[in-house]
């Protein structure tokens, strides 16, 4: 019983790492960058829910809207100040700096306004946790939104890329830029969208990670972000249904890990088995092989 | 000066512009005109000077993303570390210890370079990319848990606690979980951290004009070509990683006699750690060995000397990192920048004119 | 990068290095005087220079900034009650986000400054990186909060907190003592040097005591969010109590997911938890009856700690915590010893060292964090850790509304 205890927990765990790196994973697979400040937005979201909730009495509906709205306006803008400048640059590592400059500047941000305490999170879900046999296995609300949440995304970002002309913008944009371009699509207008969804994503993200895991502090999203990056590779990066997946996979190898080999080495256990995966496997789990060529 | 080709007086200029700083910095502590945290920075800013260029190695020469250098430099530290403890007593003529503790540090940072090397072989890019930090991550998480002591009976490991070692009354315990090593002799100094740069600068700069460099630029701007005149990439790739991380081990060496407390905590040697130093070798310019070293000297005292600006220091530190970021690399402020140099020299050139 | 580019690149460089060096040189006959006959205090004014060191930024800046404040705030008590000995203290406190070489960074920096004692650094490891520049400057360091064993090593350095073998010490003498219970889980965070120590100790002297350790769980900094896992195998080692050698954040997340779980052992800390009801908006309920061993407790019914805690508020707008509260204890232990050793602020920094040495272990000291407090030559605060439980009552405020508040009882 205490393994499916350990396997249940592992999966609320990994949800919550699918959810952040299904935003990550629609950024990294279309805009071909590493966004460090990802993370930092997350945090953004979560103080943006924990502020209208707690200081101005917002429900939890209308506060995950407002940051939503925030985070959005907010990714927009990192892209257009910070990122875009850089999109043509010569090296690809030029934007990845720059977003590890935003990524500083938005947590300094965090600490001096909010300060470095941290804040109990007030959770969005209310919802009685689910007990099976005879209350030996319970699954918390908060996970099985989180799991529902994840696959509404999963399943809506499928369909978005997949049916809709902007979706079929954004799979353009993301195989060849000046391609794109010559059929007359706006590649700007795409990465800003994309960004913005994204950003979006990511403050829904960080309300659930935050309602789960109710402790917030500016530095809040920077693991768990690193945590998403590795799910988003680890699923096959650009693969949405493979984001998800590496999510749920770390979640889990991660707590079977601490439970059953040593919760010293839980991180070493992962990142180990990770290496593993992409030795075998050297594009991710579902991600796709591109033969290169001169 | 003619007759030297144009990479050998780079490379010249590289050693005289750090042996230059080294005789200013020396005259200038010998009249006494050093400050305390000027004095405090010599160190460390040659442990980041060798791990920007040893880095740059990997990033600018053979064109492959890495964010567990600070992993190599862990190891190094620790190994280095754990050398003098074990023969504090043994060997007690401090310089030559310390020799050898930079060679030990560096041959098993290496040997871990080596080992990383592989999974290389089959990864490429962001792939490649998390692997290290991957690595990285592993290595400072086994670091954090490892007990080491040694009495009369040999050495001790455990996984658990110092306790579950079983050190005899006489033991020494070396490292003690999270807790580190503490009390490493202090042999750390400015010199040995420049004759370091010297050596890595000298590597780094005849591995980069000799035929091996030339065929590991190659294999960075066109794999495939590369391979296809039988230029052997496991080889290169192999033996980049090898010596970047040898070269990364020997600053931890640097690193953890220079200050007697070492732990994995924190910052140090995570991938935050691994990422600053990418930030020295983008910021200088990928490839180019003068200006790592030139950006690891001025990023790393910046943030040191914005403490006037106190909570706002690392604000503004992210501001500057941005904007320049956005000046050096954006093409449209290349652009700006060029117009720019144009109409300066085109006004001097006008003045010349008159002048004539 | 192109030409331009590294002309300015070299332009920075140069302005960056010799910048430093012509302040250098202007203070420079000051500091070189200073080794000599040590008027470099007389020189910069006639006050005491006192520094502190610790993390403002970074994930430990809620210790640091803590610290940095209160100790700002008895600075200015002093100063405006006529000063140390009738002289007037200076204080400034530099960042060293929780890292040993930048730790030492400040420390250069202060000295550069005119520090003539240090009151830092705030966390353990900096702290014993530290220690070793004031020992081979032989200047007076009183750490607040720095809690290794080895923080302290030398005999320049002392501390006004419990050393974390002494608490786990503690911890463990009153869990098998007082018969708290026989089975008893740990949770700790084996990548901190402040848990990973009172671990230890604990588990040592477990073997002395009436109850047994049936599950020792660790976490690290990196994974520090999901407890369920450590709260299930304790769960399932039928543990009745659960020692929380840890930090008041972590513990909080500890007590709700042990909620969530149903799970409900007593649950026991060290000074760490301290602060646990000052979460913002964290629900009161679940620290209900959590037992922590502590020197100090923000609603401790003395005069003292009320006008401090008061004042902190009106300050800053939050309630201290014991790192504030240790390092407000450690200006005024620093002030009664200056005043003990009779030390002027024309003394050399070595002179002054040596006096407050000698002061440190003639002193008796009364602060919010012990009453009696006296020292060894070794730096070793002695005084008596305070156990209590943490209680949970409901008020009706004055417009009808009703919340809870938290304090804390003697046991």
């Amino acid at each position: 019983m205490s393994f499916l205890n350990h396997l249940i927990n592992g999966f609320s765990l990994g949800s919550v790492y699918a959810i952040i790196a299904l935003g990550y994973t629609m950024v990294y697979g279309i805009a071909k960058m590493l966004n460090f400040a990802h993370g930092d937005v997350i945090m953004v979201g979560a103080f943006a829910v924990f502020i209208s909730m707690t200081s101005m009495g917002a429900s939890a509906l209308l506060s995950l809207i407002i940051a939503m709205a925030v985070c959005t306006a907010l990714g927009v803008l990192i892209e257009k100040v910070a990122y875009r400048p850089l999109r043509n640059a010569s090296s690809s590592l030029a934007v990845l700096i720059t977003a590890i400059g935003v990524s500083y500047l938005l947590q300094n941000l965090a600490l001096l306004i909010f300060g470095a305490d941290s804040k109990s999170f007030t959770s969005i879900v209310d919802l009685k946790a689910v007990k099976l046999f005879d209350g030996q296995v319970s699954i918390s609300g908060t996970a099985i939104v989180t799991i529902t949440a994840c696959i509404v995304i999963m399943i809506g970002l499928t369909l978005f890329v997949n049916k809709t002309k902007a979706g079929q913008a954004m799979k353009a944009v993301s195989e060849d830029k000046g391609a794109a371009q010559l059929m007359g699509i706006n590649v700007n207008a795409t990465i800003s969208l994309t960004f913005a969804i994204g950003s979006a994503l990511a403050a829904v993200a960080g309300a659930l990670m935050c309602s789960a895991y109710p402790n917030l502090t500016p530095y809040s999203g920077t693991m768990p972000g690193i945590k998403a990056f590795v799910a988003a590779v680890f699923g096959g990066i650009g693969s949405i249904p493979g984001a998800m997946i590496g999510g749920l996979l770390i979640g889990i190898i991660e707590n079977i890990g601490k439970a059953y080999i040593s919760s010293q080495m839980a991180d070493a256990i992962v990142f180990a088995i990770l290496v593993v995966v992409l030795l075998i496997k050297p594009t991710g789990i579902l991600g796709k092989n591109i033969q290169e060529k001169v | 000066m003619k007759k030297l080709s144009k990479s050998t007086k780079n490379s010249l200029i590289n050693y005289g512009m750090v042996i230059a700083l080294y005789a200013i910095v020396m005259i200038i502590q010998l009249c006494g005109g050093l400050s305390n945290s000027m004095k405090g920075f010599l160190v460390p800013v040659c442990i980041y000077v060798i791990m920007a260029v040893s880095l740059n190695l990997v990033v600018g020469i053979l064109g492959e993303l890495s964010l567990g250098h600070a992993g190599f430099m862990c190891i190094g530290a620790y190994t280095g570390a754990i050398f003098s403890k074990l023969t504090e007593d043994t060997i007690t003529v401090a310089p030559i210890r310390f020799t050898i503790a930079i060679i030990i540090g560096a041959a098993f940072a290496a040997l871990f370079g080596a080992l990383i090397g592989i999974p290389v072989l089959r990864l490429k890019g962001d792939y490649l990319a998390i692997v290290t930090l991957a690595f990285g991550e592993i290595i400072k998480n086994l670091v954090n848990v490892i007990n080491f002591g040694v009495d009369s009976n040999g050495l001790h490991f455990s996984l658990k606690s110092a306790m579950d070692m079983g050190l005899a009354e006489d033991g020494k315990i070396i490292i003690k979980g999270a807790q580190g090593i503490s009390g490493t002799p202090q042999d750390s100094n400015f010199t040995v951290g420049i004759v370091l740069v010297l050596i890595t600068l000298f590597i780094v700069q005849n591995l980069v004009n000799s035929r091996d460099g030339r065929a590991i630029m190659a294999i960075r701007d066109n794999r495939i070509a590369a391979e296809s005149v039988g230029i052997n990439i496991t080889k290169y790739k192999l033996m980049v990683f090898t010596i970047s991380a040898a070269l990364a081990g020997a600053a931890g060496v640097l690193y953890s006699h220079n200050f007697s407390t070492l732990t994995s905590a924190g910052d140090k040697f995570n991938y935050n750690a691994s990422i600053m130093i990418l930030v020295y070798v983008v910021l200088g310019g990928i490839g180019n060995i003068r200006g790592s070293v030139i950006a690891a000297v001025i990023l790393y005292i910046l943030p040191e000397k914005l403490r006037f600006l106190s909570d706002y220091r690392m604000l503004v530190y992210a501001i500057v990192l941005i904007v320049v970021m956005l000046f050096n690399w954006s093409p449209k402020a290349k652009e700006f920048k060029e117009t720019v140099s144009y109409k300066i020299k085109a006004m001097f050139a006008k003045k010349e004119e008159t002048q004539a | 990068m192109n030409k331009f580019a590294k002309k300015l690149m070299a332009l920075g460089l140069s302005a960056m290095m010799t910048v430093p060096f012509l302040t250098a040189c202007g203070g420079g006959s000051e500091s070189g005087s200073a080794s000599n006959g040590g008027d470099s205090a007389s020189a910069s004014g006639t006050v005491f220079k006192i520094g502190g060191i610790g993390p403002v930024t970074g994930g430990a800046a809620v210790y640091g900034l803590a610290v940095k404040n209160a100790a700002e705030m008895a600075v200015k008590e002093i100063n405006a009650a006529g000063g140390i000995n009738g002289v007037q203290v200076e204080f400034k406190f530099e960042d060293d986000v929780h890292d040993a070489e930048k730790s030492v960074n400040a420390y250069n920096t202060l000295k550069d400054w005119g520090m003539q004692m240090l009151m830092g650094t705030v966390t353990s490891t900096p702290c014993q990186a530290v220690v070793e520049e004031t020992h081979k400057d032989n200047m007076f360091q009183l750490t607040p909060s720095g809690s290794a064993v080895e923080s302290i090593k030398y005999d320049n350095a002392f501390r006004v907190c419990f050393s974390d073998p002494n608490q786990g010490l503690g911890s463990a003498k009153y869990i098998g003592e007082n018969g708290l219970a026989s089975k008893v889980a740990v949770i700790y965070n084996s990548s901190d040097v402040y848990s990973s120590g009172i671990y230890e100790k604990f588990s040592a002297e477990a073997a002395n005591q009436p109850f047994e350790i049936v599950a020792a769980e660790a976490f690290t900094d990196d994974s520090k969010t999901d407890f369920t896992v450590q709260l299930q195998k304790a769960k399932d080692a039928g543990a009745e109590l659960v020692f929380l050698p840890i930090y008041y954040q972590e513990a909080s997340l500890i007590l709700q997911q042990a909620a969530t779980m149903e799970f409900a052992p007593k649950f026991f800390g060290c000074d760490g938890l301290d602060g646990i009801l000052n979460v913002e908006n964290f629900d009161l309920n679940l620290t209900k009856d959590v037992m922590l061993l502590t020197p100090f407790a923000a609603d401790a019914q003395d005069e003292k700690t009320q006008k401090f805690v008061s004042d902190y508020k009106a300050a800053y707008g939050d309630v201290p915590n014991q790192f504030a509260a240790d390092a407000y204890d450690a200006i005024y232990i620093i002030k009664a010893a200056a005043e003990k050793a009779g030390i002027t602020p024309d003394m050399s920094t070595s002179d002054m060292a040596d006096a407050m040495k000698k002061a440190m272990t003639e002193i008796t000291y009364d602060g919010l964090t012990g009453a009696g407090m006296v020292w060894s030559a070794d730096g070793e605060p002695t005084k008596a850790p305070k156990a209590v439980v943490i209680a949970v009552e409901e008020v009706t405020n004055d417009d009808g509304t009703k919340t809870l508040t938290g304090s804390y009882k003697a046991m």
